[in-house]
Parts: C-alpha cells; sequence; structure tokens
C-alpha cells in the first residue's frame, strides 16, 4: 500500500469517526485543526484505524506523534 | 460457533449496506423515527457503527425530535477508567431493546465523589438507575498472595467502598444501582495454584464476585455479571493491556457491544420488557427433517444420532426455559395431525404436546399464526421471540411483525440451542414462585379461551369456571410481585405510574392510602396476583385511583368490576363518598381508556394530550358478580 493509498483509506476512517464527509487530511494536518478532534475522538480515531489497517500501536508510538504525516508513516512502516 | 456469536452478536441479522447513509437519513426524514431507529439497532452492528447510530439519536434529540415509541430511560454511568467512548453505544443499543436511553456520566475517575455528592449531577438528574462500573482496578484489589488476613481485609474493603456508593445513590437520588461482578485478569503468578491460594489475583476476584451476589440477593440492585459475559467471551481477549495502556479502555472495545446489550438487557428486565413467550418452527428446528416426508421413523432426533442430539438441544433449552416461566407455543407450516404425531408417538421427544400453550400447525402465513397464537395467550407481541431455521420465515416474520424477536441461524443446528440462548431474550432480575408456574397458567388460560370460544353464553361460562377473587392489601410477602406488576403493566394500566420496591413498602403504612392486591383462583388454578390498586386520599372525602393495572389474562372475565366492588365497599367503610379515576394514555394502553366509562364513571373533563378524568359515587349498585370473593384480612371493617 503506498502513501497516497494509506492517505485514501485514512481519510475515510477519519471522516467515519469525525461525522465529517468534507474532512482532508494533508502530512501536517494536526488534531487542532479538525473540529470535533478532541481527546475523546482521538482514543476512537486511533482504535478505528488500528482495526481498518489490521495493525496494532504501542502507547508510546500514539504518544509520540505529531501530525497525520507521522500518523502515515507509522502505519506505513506496520502492514 | 465461537466467542465470535457473543463478540459479533451473531443472533442479530447483518445490517443493511446503506447502514452509514441510513443513520444520517435517520437526520433527514420526518416520520416514524423511533421506529427508523429501532429497526437499524437491531443489526449485528460493530462498536463504530453503533457509534454512529448512538450520535444520530442524540442529534435527534437535541432537535427536538420524538422518539416514541422508544420509552425514556435515564442512566446514570460511573467507575474507573475511560467510560465515554461506552455512551453512545449505550444509546444505541437501547434502541434495540426499546428505549431512548440518556446517559448521565460522572467525571473521569470521579465515581466516589459523583455519588456521594448530593448536588452532583449524577444525583440531582434523578437517573432511573446507576450502572456502577468498577473493575478490579477500581476497587484496588491489590493481591496479597498467602496472607489471609490482609487478603480479607481487601475485600472488606472493596465492598465496603461498594456499599458506600450504592447506599450514597440510593440516599441521594432514589436510583437502583446496577453493581458488576469482575471479570480476573489473565494474568496469573503461581499458575494453576493461583486459584486456591488466599489473596491472589484470581482469589480476591472469586471471593469479591461471590460477596457481590450476596449483597444484590440481599437489595434492590441489580447485578451485571461481566464475569460471566467476560469468561464467555475469553478473558484473554475481554482485557486488553494495550488498551488499557492507550486510553484507559476499562476492557477491549471489541465486546462494547456485548456488554452494552447486556446492559440493556438488565434495563429492559427491569421495566418488564423481556420476551415471555418462545414460538418453534418444528421441521428442522425441533427435529432435523420433514415430518410430511420424512414420516415419524424418518425424522431425526434420536440420542446417538449427531443430528438429533443438536435437536433434542434445542428441545432441552425450550423446556429448561419453561420451567422458569417461559411460554412456548408451535408455529408450523404443516397439516395439524402430522405435525403432532411426534409430540405423542416419538419415544425420543423430549417435548410433549402439554408443554405447548398454542399449537398453530396449518398452511397460513407465520406471520398470521404468530398473532393468533399473541390473541389466544393474551400477549403482546414484543412479548414473542421466534425460532426457524428457515431464513425466509425469519425474513417475513421480520417485516410484518418487526416487535417480534427472531435470532439468526446458521446452517448447522448444533448451534442453535447457543445462539438461542446467547441472544439473552429473556432476561430476568429475579425469580418467584409465580415465574414458576407461569408456562402453566397461560397454558390453563388459553384452554380457557378455547372453551369460551364453544359457550355462548358467556355468563354460564364464567360461573363454570368456578372463580374466586381474594383481596388483600400490601404486605411483605407480596411486595415484590406488586413491585414487578407495577413496573411491567402497559396494557391493562390507567396511569402507568412505576413505583420502586421501597415506595411498595411505605404505601404499606401509608393511612391516607388503600392498597389492593388481587388473586384470582378458578377450576385450572391459581392466576396469582393478578390487579393492584392504589387509592391516595386527594381531598376530604375523595379517594383518587392512582394506579389501577391488571395482567392482561384475566380480561372478560369481570374482575374490573368485582376489583370496583371492593374498592367502593372500603370507600364507605372509611368514609369516603366521592371515587376519582384517571386514565393517562401512553402507546400501550389505548385498551383501557374507556375503562373508567364501562364502569359507569362520569367523565369530568378530558385534556389535550387526551388523558381523561372520572367520578363514582361510593354509593353505586353493581349487581352479582360470578365469583365468590375472600378477603385475606379486613383492613377496615364495614360502617
Amino acid at each position: 500500500m503506498d502513501q497516497a493509498q494509506i492517505y485514501a483509506k485514512l481519510t475515510s476512517v477519519f471522516r467515519d469517526v469525525l461525522d465529517e464527509d468534507n474532512l482532508a487530511l494533508t502530512p501536517e494536518t494536526m488534531a487542532d485543526d479538525v473540529d470535533g478532534w478532541d481527546s475523546l475522538s482521538h482514543i476512537r480515531l486511533v482504535l478505528a484505524v488500528s482495526k481498518s489497517f489490521g495493525v496494532k500501536f504501542s502507547a508510546s508510538e500514539i504518544g509520540g506523534l505529531k501530525n497525520v504525516g507521522e500518523f502515515v508513516e507509522l502505519i506505513q512502516k506496520k502492514i | 460457533m465461537s466467542a465470535e456469536l457473543y463478540r459479533e452478536l451473531s443472533w442479530l441479522p447483518r445490517p443493511p449496506e446503506d447502514f452509514s447513509a441510513r443513520c444520517k437519513d435517520l437526520l433527514m426524514n420526518g416520520a416514524e423515527l423511533g421506529g427508523q431507529i429501532r429497526f437499524l439497532a437491531t443489526h449485528a452492528l460493530d462498536e463504530r457503527q453503533l457509534s454512529r447510530l448512538g450520535r444520530a439519536i442524540v442529534s435527534a434529540r437535541e432537535q427536538g425530535r420524538s422518539l416514541q415509541p422508544l420509552a425514556p430511560f435515564r442512566l446514570g454511568l460511573i467507575g474507573n477508567g475511560t467510560l465515554d467512548l461506552m455512551v453512545p453505544v449505550l444509546i444505541a443499543t437501547a434502541a434495540r431493546h426499546g428505549f431512548a436511553l440518556e446517559c448521565i456520566t460522572g467525571a473521569y475517575d470521579q465515581f466516589l465523589q459523583d455519588a456521594l455528592q448530593p448536588d452532583s449531577r449524577l444525583n440531582t438528574s434523578r437517573p432511573d438507575a446507576v450502572l456502577v462500573a468498577l473493575d478490579h482496578r477500581g476497587l484496588a484489589l491489590q493481591p496479597s498472595p498467602g496472607n489471609e488476613q490482609v487478603a480479607a481485609q481487601t475485600i472488606d474493603a472493596a465492598i465496603g467502598l461498594l456499599d458506600t456508593i450504592r447506599a450514597a445513590i440510593a440516599r441521594n437520588s432514589g436510583a437502583v444501582c446496577i453493581v458488576q461482578t469482575l471479570a480476573a485478569p489473565p494474568e496469573g503468578l503461581f499458575g494453576s495454584f493461583d486459584r486456591a491460594l488466599g489473596g491472589t489475583s484470581r482469589n480476591l476476584v472469586d471471593r469479591f464476585n461471590q460477596k457481590v451476589c450476596e449483597a444484590v440477593l440481599q437489595s434492590n440492585d441489580l447485578l451485571l455479571d461481566v464475569a460471566g459475559v467476560a469468561e464467555t467471551a475469553g478473558l484473554a481477549d475481554w482485557h486488553s493491556p494495550a488498551q488499557w495502556n492507550l486510553a484507559k479502555l476499562p476492557f477491549s472495545d471489541d465486546y462494547v457491544p456485548l456488554y452494552a446489550d447486556h446492559v440493556c438487557r438488565i434495563i429492559g428486565a427491569m421495566r418488564g420488557k423481556s420476551r415471555r413467550c418462545l414460538v418453534l418452527d418444528l421441521d428442522n428446528t425441533v427435529w432435523g427433517g420433514i415430518i410430511g416426508d420424512d414420516g415419524l421413523e424418518g425424522i431425526q432426533i434420536a440420542q446417538g444420532d449427531a443430528t438429533g442430539e443438536a435437536f433434542l438441544s434445542v428441545q432441552q433449552l425450550a423446556l429448561a426455559l419453561r420451567a422458569r416461566g417461559v411460554v412456548l407455543a408451535v408455529s408450523s407450516k404443516n397439516t395439524d395431525a402430522i405435525a403432532r404425531r411426534p409430540f405423542k408417538e416419538h419415544p425420543d421427544m423430549l417435548l410433549r404436546e402439554d408443554h405447548i400453550a398454542v399449537f398453530q400447525a396449518n398452511w397460513d402465513d407465520k406471520a398470521t399464526n404468530i398473532r393468533a397464537i399473541a390473541k389466544e395467550l393474551a400477549l403482546g407481541l414484543d412479548s414473542f421471540v421466534f425460532l426457524d431455521d428457515n431464513p425466509v420465515e425469519r425474513g417475513l416474520i421480520r417485516r410484518e411483525i418487526p416487535e417480534v424477536a427472531v435470532p439468526e441461524l446458521d446452517s448447522d443446528p448444533a448451534g442453535y440451542a447457543r445462539t438461542l440462548a446467547a441472544a439473552g431474550y429473556f432476561e430476568a432480575i429475579a425469580f418467584s414462585d409465580e415465574d414458576r408456574a407461569r408456562a402453566d397458567m397461560y397454558q390453563a388460560n388459553a384452554r380457557r379461551l378455547s372453551l369460551q370460544g364453544q359457550t355462548s353464553d358467556l355468563q354460564s361460562y364464567l360461573r363454570s369456571l368456578e372463580m374466586r377473587i381474594v383481596f388483600g392489601s400490601f404486605e411483605r410477602t407480596t411486595r415484590s410481585r406488586v413491585t414487578q406488576l407495577i413496573n411491567k403493566s402497559n396494557q391493562f394500566n390507567l396511569t402507568t405510574r412505576r413505583y420502586t420496591e421501597p415506595q411498595i413498602e411505605q404505601l404499606e403504612h401509608d393511612g391516607d392510602a388503600m392498597t389492593l392486591h388481587v388473586r384470582l383462583l378458578d377450576k385450572f388454578g391459581d392466576n396469582g396476583i393478578i390487579c393492584v390498586v392504589i387509592c391516595r386520599l386527594s381531598r376530604p372525602g375523595a379517594w383518587t385511583i392512582d394506579t389501577w393495572l391488571m395482567s392482561c389474562r384475566v380480561l372478560g372475565r369481570c374482575v374490573e368490576r368485582a376489583v370496583l366492588a371492593e374498592i367502593l365497599f372500603r370507600a364507605r367503610a372509611a368514609g369516603i363518598s366521592t371515587l376519582e379515576g384517571l386514565y393517562l394514555p401512553t402507546e400501550r394502553n389505548e385498551m383501557v381508556a374507556e375503562h373508567y366509562g364501562k364502569l359507569g364513571f362520569t367523565r369530568i373533563e378530558t385534556a389535550s394530550d387526551g388523558s381523561s378524568r372520572w367520578e363514582l359515587k361510593t354509593d353505586a349498585e353493581l349487581g352479582d358478580l360470578p365469583m365468590t370473593v375472600e378477603r385475606e384480612q379486613l383492613q377496615l371493617q364495614p360502617a
């Protein structure tokens, strides 16, 4: 799966979890940029991404993420 | 057939392809929102789908939309760990069970403060019940292997903490608590010896669970057996160390849908929404093969035959359910005499004709048959579960009578009994002598109805029943049955006012209240307590009938008139001259809209919401009754 495919899949997961049909993700996107991306939604997102991609994340991996670009790189390393 | 059955809620049908779009449409479309929500909720939804539906329900409520016929229920939720993720799942799951759930959560890990402070949001929101979702971490069950003294102190402290919370919630909000057993963490220390050695983690959990069960049996609080659910699913999958570390989820999010379903089953049981009748298909459901084609010798039902034993396990479960009060009926596309032959003649059949309250074997469609069974048993359609191996019949019933629960079955009959049990349709929060006798009672009632069909003169039929009606005032021994009736009667219920057991206990000593429980016996047996009345002094010389409810299975037997006669008798004895009746309409009690009119009351007013007030002078004459009247003890002597 290349980065573009990961972005496409990740975007659909984010849209589903956050109920935002028009949400667009870039490598620089951070939680503050997105309506409804609070700490609880963050947990929902991580759990949903983990299920959709069939990968597991540790607390330290998730804690170190700064933006969507780093999240995508983390996913890419695992699949 | 594995943990997947439970994790995926496999007794429910797969969700429609366009589930997400339908959730969105809920907010656009107007009609029958509550029904649509319940339809969507009644599928095998995962955690994300349930969250989505739950959020849509919350949005609809915020828009001020009516969620009828879903019944409002307010649940407090406190405990340790991240519980907020569960809230939308609980809301969606509650819709599956007929509730418009509102969830009041406490602050993170502030369960003790939320319970103890009378002005906490939890207490001031007046919840109907509070779920105390504490696990082994929240209760601080610190292991002390081999140190019995410390172990006993640990258990006492944990039970003490729970008791404090329960007492505080009862005092501050009046709500009952739903308390949990603990799912043991799978990480052992000694191995098998863990369970035997005092003070190990597993030993503490076992002991705590035992004590919680004892506490629940001695109180009005209710039990959510998380230990049982988690063991069934598998403790290794239930506990997720990764998710606990990551987000403080008390158990794996994979199991939130199952957990939520168990919570809502208890809420359903509290409100009398548990199912009461199991309708069985016959061919390839109760036995293997088709009796009409294969004949008595050809069907598979014998012990020692793998397929036959699978069907026997369905029969065993049906019989066990019957023994705990679930009524059994048959709906089969067959010729009646042929369908009955195995029941009469097959030596391996466990089910016999006299276990079946209503036997419908004919060539009508099954929706018509189930409606006929409901009518004969005087039970609402939402009391029914329909077990059928044929997906076409299941689909037909789901479409025609969505109130009926229809479990999905896969092709292997070995899983039928487990699937039926896993669905938890018959959840109960208590088990009484009345429950034990219920199946027989309904059966006798069905026989009465058949007899009624043959008798043209109703009065002589009623007299032939040799009815004895027995009146008593509320008291300790009938308290739990009275409370049960007050909380589950929907149809013949004039005001649908719900009272808790402590409230009923108070009424026993309330000098301004007149209470009645009514028992009916006849030549077929004891129907038990079938009617409850509460009158309150509303002004000098007048009683208002606060509550009048009756079990529908004694309809048409002049019981209403006999009860009114008793109320009048007691009213006159107490110097009361006027009786006031009240009818408050709900979705379910239309049948009693004219109850007071039929009994000779005068209508005083009808409000715009359809409620009405009625009046009757207590010197009214009611005429002869087709039954003998007895009184357990006279509360008041006649003047």
